[in-house]
Formats: C-alpha cells, structure tokens, sequence
C-alpha cells in the first residue's frame, strides 16, 4: 500500500483550519457546523489509518453530538460575543504548547518514542496471534474489548450510564407531571 | 513526526477555545476538539506503514491457522479498543455538559460565564 | 413538540425501519465484520430520534414508552454484568464459558454475541431518552418564553 502521509497531513491541516472557525465565529449555530466538520474529517482519517471500526463509531457519534448541540442551546441564545482579549488565558495556552513541544523534542530526541509507523506491539503481538484460536472471533479489536478486556468494557458502560443519569436528573421536569391527581384536602 | 505535532497544535486549540472564552457553549465545544486530538493521537501512534485493518478473512487462514505474512501487516489492535470505549465515553460526558448549559440558561437567562460567575451577596 | 412538514414524514416512514434493521445487523455481526454493539446501538437510537424529531413526541413516546426505554436501559447494564458473573462459575470473573462454534458463522466466539446485545440495548435507550430530556420544546420555561414573545 502507498504512503499515507499526503492524506494524512491534508486532513489533519483542513481540521485545524475548522477548528480555528469554530474558536473564532461569532454565530454558535457556524462553530456548532464547524465542530461536526472536523469530525467527519476525523472519521475519514481513522479509515486512511485502517480502523474502519472506529470510524463508523465516530461517525453515529458525531451525527449525534451535532443533534444534541443544536437541539440543546442554538435555539436558545445564537450569538457569542467576547468584549475584550484575555491575555492570561493566551499566555497559558502557549506556555502549555511550549511544554508539550518541548517534552516532546526530550523524548524524541533520546529514541524513546516509536517513529510514525512502526508501532511496538509487545502485547498486540499476543493479542493478534492468539486472537481468532482462542476466541474463535474474526474481528481482533471485538476480541479485545469483549473478551481478552472485558473487565474494562464494564467500567465504559458504568461511566455511559453514570453520565446519562445525571444529564437526566440535572433535566427533571420542574413542578407536578401531568396526570397526577390531586388528593382534595 | 510532524503528524504528532499537528495533534499537539489541535490539542492546543481546543485548550484555548475552553480558557479563553466566554461563552459557556464555546467551551464545550473546546472540551470536544480536545476529544477529537487525543483520539487522533492515540490511533496514529498504533498505525503501521503499509498495513492493514485488523479483521481476518476466509482467505488468509491455512488449514486451520493464520498465515504468518498477514500476522505481520495487521495494524495494532490495543489503541483502537482504547479509543472506542473514549469516543463513546466523550459523547456521555458532552450530553452531561450540555445539559449543565440548559439549566444555567434557565437560571441566568444567558450564556455569558462572566456575568453567571458574578458572586451575589 | 410538533413535527416537521409532509415531506420530512413521508420519507421517515420509509426510512425508519431500515435503519432499525440495519443498525441490528452491525449490532450482531460485531465479532465478524467492523462495528459492535456501541455503533449498532447509537445507530437504533438516531432511528427513535428521527422518528421524534419528524412525527413529533407524542408518536415517538406511543413507539418506545419512556417506562420501557428506562427498563432496557438497566436490563442491559444488568444482562453484562450478570454475564460476567456467569463466568465466574468456571474459573474467573468473565470467563468465557459459552459455546465457541465454528469460524465466521453467526452463532459463534462464546459470549461476544450476547454481550453486545445488551450494550446496544443500553446505549441505544440512554441516547434516546437523553434527547427527549434534552429537546427545549418540551420544557416549560422554553414554552413560558415562546408565549411570552407570541402574547
């Protein structure tokens, strides 16, 4: 298979680009759009980088947040407007930069980080080969989650259902739900 | 190597978009550029040249056995599970955050942070 | 909440039962091809919210109760972890005691298959409900307003 490294830069390069748009439009429903065009460039990279499994979960997921923004706050208030430039907040994000970049020139500078495209592999390789013998599933990442790390899989669904509990109890329905009947006194 | 720091530049782009504005519905929407960065991180750190997604077929077994020059192109696997269970614990937690915005709405009656953090006496 | 016009429910008539059968399809071949039970259950729940976002709540709500949407939620957090606890009878905490099967069929690889019918039972009716909390049109403040500008 050919390099993926022109696709990949291309991709990466529109979505900074869509990022920049969503940070700095005035009108929520444009960022709004913005973000969800970022993840549907994130879906198509995950396909170049040969995960088709994620890349459909990224996709229902990101149809779903694009649902949820909308529905949620658009239709409340549409516009966002700062009033004055926060220079603290300029100041940390680039002292935060400088530090990822710079520990990250320590670490690839000492050869202590793969290069792009050749992974380690010291537990996959177990994983791949004892995959289908063991578990006698074709696709290896279903292997993995349900049944090599299953335990893992659990804490997901607890977090999933933790969080959705408490966006619907912060969302209950203020005074008497209808077709309660009131005990005459 | 410039892959990685494209990752870093998006990840630093949703760090600002979430300090830096006021607007609280602009900050989720940093907190979910973030979510996209490291996701991508993750993914591109387990990819390998020239390989494959990681589903076997009918046709690379023998016998009963996985072929040894197809074991060898698979792409990594473990990343890819990891990166699963985070998108969908992204979209749990975003549901948690837009629902936060709704009730301050209803109790501010707007989406300001610096008029909502106004302590009253 | 009311719907959309005659030709948005027209085309959900036709349309929402595909995606139903097809989001059950990448739901249980999750162990042969890509997929599993978290984009086949995200993939159910977009079908109710179609159903909701075009028809309106009260058709949506006649299709899939909000009792029994809360009832499978729990059933399938509570069918994963009593799989799990299965397991335990034979050695360890999800161990995978179930029938193997053959290669590439359906009913095969132990407890994968029901394992990822709960979760997409599970995601499929949090998403769902989470967006009915969610809609605006449903909440009184937003309906006071509305009437408060219309008066």
């Amino acid at each position: 298979m050919a390099n993926i490294a022109p696709q990949l830069y291309a991709l990466l390069v529109f979505m900074v680009i869509g990022s920049i748009v969503a940070i700095e439009t005035r009108n929520l429903l444009s960022a709004v759009i913005s973000v969800s065009a970022v993840g549907f460039a994130l879906s198509v990279a995950f396909l170049f980088l040969g995960a088709p499994d994620i890349a459909i979960t990224q996709l229902v997921v990101e149809v779903l947040v694009l649902i949820i923004l909308i529905r949620g706050t658009i239709l409340l208030d549409n516009t966002a407007v700062d009033t004055h430039r926060d220079t603290l907040a300029v100041v940390t994000s680039l002292i935060f930069f400088g530090l990822i970049l710079g520990f990250g020139a320590m670490i690839f500078g000492s050869r202590g980080f793969p290069e792009f495209g050749q992974p380690v592999m010291r537990v996959s390789r177990v994983y791949v080969q004892t995959g289908l013998p063991a578990t006698y599933a074709a696709n290896i990442v279903t292997s993995v989650i349900l049944d090599f790390r299953a335990y893992d899989t659990l804490g997901e669904a607890t977090v999933l259902f933790t969080s959705i509990l408490g966006a619907l109890a912060l969302l209950r329905r203020e005074g008497k739900v209808s077709g309660e009947e009131v005990v005459a006194a | 190597m410039t892959v990685y720091f494209l990752c870093v530049v998006l990840l630093t782009m949703g760090l600002y978009c979430l300090v830096a504005k006021k607007n609280i519905v602009k900050k989720v929407l940093g907190i979910v550029i973030m979510d996209y960065a490291v996701n991508l991180y993750l993914i591109i750190i387990g990819y390998k040249t020239g390989g494959i997604a990681p589903v076997v077929e009918p046709k690379m077994l023998e016998n009963g056995r996985l072929l040894e020059s197809t074991l060898e192109r698979f792409v990594d696997p473990l990343p890819q599970a990891l990166v699963l269970t985070s998108i969908v614990i992204g979209l749990g937690v975003m549901s948690l955050m837009v629902a936060m915005c709704i009730r301050l709405y209803e109790k501010h009656g707007t989406f300001d942070m610096s008029v909502i953090s106004k302590l009253r006496g | 909440m009311k719907g959309m016009t005659l030709i948005v429910k027209t085309i959900t008539d036709f349309v929402a039962g595909f995606i139903v059968i097809f989001g059950a399809y990448i739901v249980l071949y999750g162990h042969l091809t890509p997929g599993g039970g978290f984009a086949g259950g995200v993939i159910v729940a977009c079908a109710f919210i179609l159903l909701m976002l075009a028809h309106g709540s009260d058709v949506a709500f006649s299709k899939l109760p909000e009792k029994v949407a809360h009832v499978l939620d729990s059933a399938g957090a509570l069918a994963f972890l009593g799989i799990g606890w299965f397991g335990m009878t034979a050695g360890f905490f999800f161990m995978n005691t179930f029938g193997r099967g053959e290669f590439f069929r359906l009913f095969s690889s132990g407890m994968i298959l029901p394992i990822n019918i709960a979760i997409a039972f599970k995601v499929g009716s949090s998403l769902f409900l989470v967006f009915s909390a969610l809609a605006i049109f449903r909440r009184r403040s937003f309906r006071a307003m509305i009437e408060d500008e219309l008066a």
